[in-house]
């Protein structure tokens, strides 16, 4: 017994050293970097500079939400739908929803231009119409759109996949003991996929609070999410190393108060990855 | 019903298909636009072939790729039966709490964290210039070891730990039993883990966009091309991978559905 215990000491050793270097350390230069000035003198003075980016924070919260919503809206359904077909379509589905992901999203986020522009393809169909260009650009409804476009495969994925392991006889037994589309909806559908849902949702909203890109391509200059923030100080110079690591570190927080919130609501505990 | 639903699915395919089918019908646009259409050419994907920076760049994502997968999935192999292992009840919930903060992270606190600390490393040993290649392998590697720990661990649970004392007890050794016992019982999470850490360090672009310096990856050069303005090779480009994609997924599919006839005939019998 002695002997295995080494063993596996021996064996997660270099992956404890590693995760304690790269994992660990990093956090806490950072969090050096959040309370030091540029001499490196302790100070608090780069927390409450993060009063100036009380704007970004709210936007990114926000639009991040609507699009977590909507995301959730557009992907229950599907995966509901997906689970009522065939196996072999449901491997075919499968594979059409991952296949984007594949694709690097920056031009998939870059592409959304070639159609939502002012003489993009959606105006140019307008103006055969008769309407004026509308601008979709540089909206923070092109904002959320990529969003959502982006990251709907991460809620479909999770919500199939525990939904296509739900058990039949549950649904069969609501229906016997009486329950209406609804109730079976509300009582046995909803609360057996959860954790899908849950899942869904930190799979979305985390990539979407936090982006830089989507919002640099579709919200224009206009729309300066925390991503953006952070971006931007830590491309002026080493001099903006300091407020820039103190808002990282703040959306790190933020970030992981929401995951342990919503880690609340779900009664895996199983720990593992949906995906 | 069924119809409504019908309707339902094809409407999202559309929503997700819509810019890719824009981006491939305008990567063969005669002028340099990407949203007036004014005849078809291919000059954007003969031009790439002699785009050595976007070639180098290439070259650069798949040797990353290639290496990051491969050290992530013995490290995180190795890890994931090492955790199993541990006893300590404490220990073990700190090393897995630990473990998934780089999956819990946004990418971009993850990225500037490391990219803090490889230059601060760089400055303690007197580097001018310390982000480059290595800076990318050893993150790429740090975001991958995760998602490989957590495709191993659950194979590991499933397996017997009584198969393992066997092979002890009838003499192997304790590296034959891993090789011998362990390693073809996990062998699906290990798979599933190498092909995870893969794809996700081929289109990782926040993490390496801070620790990369002047290495450049696929995903940086597109990066820097959409901050200009974008001419449709970019897009030939992404044709080019989601049709390379495209295939293998088709490839890996008709594999499957072949083995999957093939298991399932002893049972018809």
């Amino acid at each position: 017994m002695k002997n295995k215990s080494l063993g596996s000491k021996l064996l997660s050793a270099p992956y404890i050293v590693w995760a304690a270097l790269f994992i660990i350390v990093p956090l806490i230069i950072m969090l050096y970097f959040a309370l030091t000035n540029e001499a490196g003198v302790f100070t608090l003075a780069n927390l409450s500079e993060i009063g100036k980016y009380k704007k970004a924070f709210g936007l990114s919260i926000l639009y991040a939400a609507i699009a977590t919503v909507i995301t959730l809206l557009l992907a229950y359904p599907m995966a509901y739908f997906m689970t009522k077909l065939k196996i072999s379509s449901q491997r075919m589905l499968l594979l059409i929803v991952m296949l984007p992901m594949w694709m690097n999203f920056l031009i998939r986020t870059y592409s959304w231009i070639s159609i939502l522009a002012n003489t993009g393809i959606i105006n140019t169909f307008l103006g055969k119409l008769g309407f004026g260009p509308v601008q979709l650009m540089y909206t923070p409804g092109a904002v959320i759109l990529g969003m959502v476009y982006d990251f709907i495969p991460y809620m479909i994925l999770p919500i199939y996949s525990v939904m296509s392991k739900l058990d039949k006889s549950l649904l069969e037994a609501s229906e016997d003991l009486g329950a209406n589309a609804f109730t079976k909806f509300k009582k046995v559908i909803l609360p057996l996929t959860r954790p899908g849902i849950i899942s869904g949702i930190t799979m979305v909203f985390v990539p979407s609070v936090s982006t830089f890109y989507i919002s640099q391509k579709l919200g224009g200059n206009k729309t300066m999410l925390i991503g953006d923030a952070i971006e931007y100080l830590f491309n002026l110079g080493v001099d903006y190393y300091n407020i820039a690591s103190a808002i990282s570190m703040v959306l790190m927080i933020m970030i992981l108060v929401c995951l342990f919130v919503m880690n609340r609501f779900s009664d895996d505990d199983d720990g593992g990855v949906v995906i | 019903m069924k119809a409504l639903a019908r309707l339902y699915v094809a409407l999202i395919i559309f929503f997700l298909y819509a810019p890719v089918l824009v981006m491939i019908v305008f990567s063969f646009n005669e002028s340099a636009s990407v949203w007036v259409f004014q005849g078809v050419s291919t000059k954007w994907y003969t031009g790439l072939i002699a785009d050595t920076a976007m070639l180098n760049a290439l070259k650069h994502t798949v040797i990353i790729a290639v290496l990051s997968a491969v050290i992530s999935t013995v490290l995180g192999t190795a890890a994931a039966v090492g955790i199993t292992g541990i006893r300590n009840k404490l220990s073990k919930k700190l090393l897995m709490s630990v473990t998934q903060i780089p999956m819990m992270n946004a990418d971009i606190v993850t990225g500037i964290s490391l990219m803090l600390l490889f230059i601060f490393i760089g400055k303690l040993i007197g580097l001018n210039e310390s982000l480059g290649f290595f800076t990318v392998l050893l993150a790429h590697i740090t975001f991958n070891l995760p998602y490989v720990i957590m495709s191993v661990l659950p194979k590991l649970r499933q397996t017997d730990s009584k198969l393992r004392e066997a092979a002890l007890d009838l003499g192997c050794s304790p590296v034959q039993a891993f090789f011998k016992v362990i390693l073809p019982a996990i062998s699906t999470g290990v798979l599933t883990g190498f092909i995870m850490a893969f794809t996700l360090s081929l289109d990782d672009f926040v993490i390496s966009y801070f620790t990369c310096g002047h290495y450049q990856t696929l995903p940086i050069i597109i990066y820097n091309m959409t901050k200009k303005s974008v001419t449709p090779d970019t897009y030939a480009l992404s044709t080019i991978i989601f049709v390379a994609v495209f295939a293998l997924l088709i490839f890996y599919n008709v594999l499957q559905s072949k083995t999957d006839k093939k298991s399932a005939k002893p049972i018809r019998h």
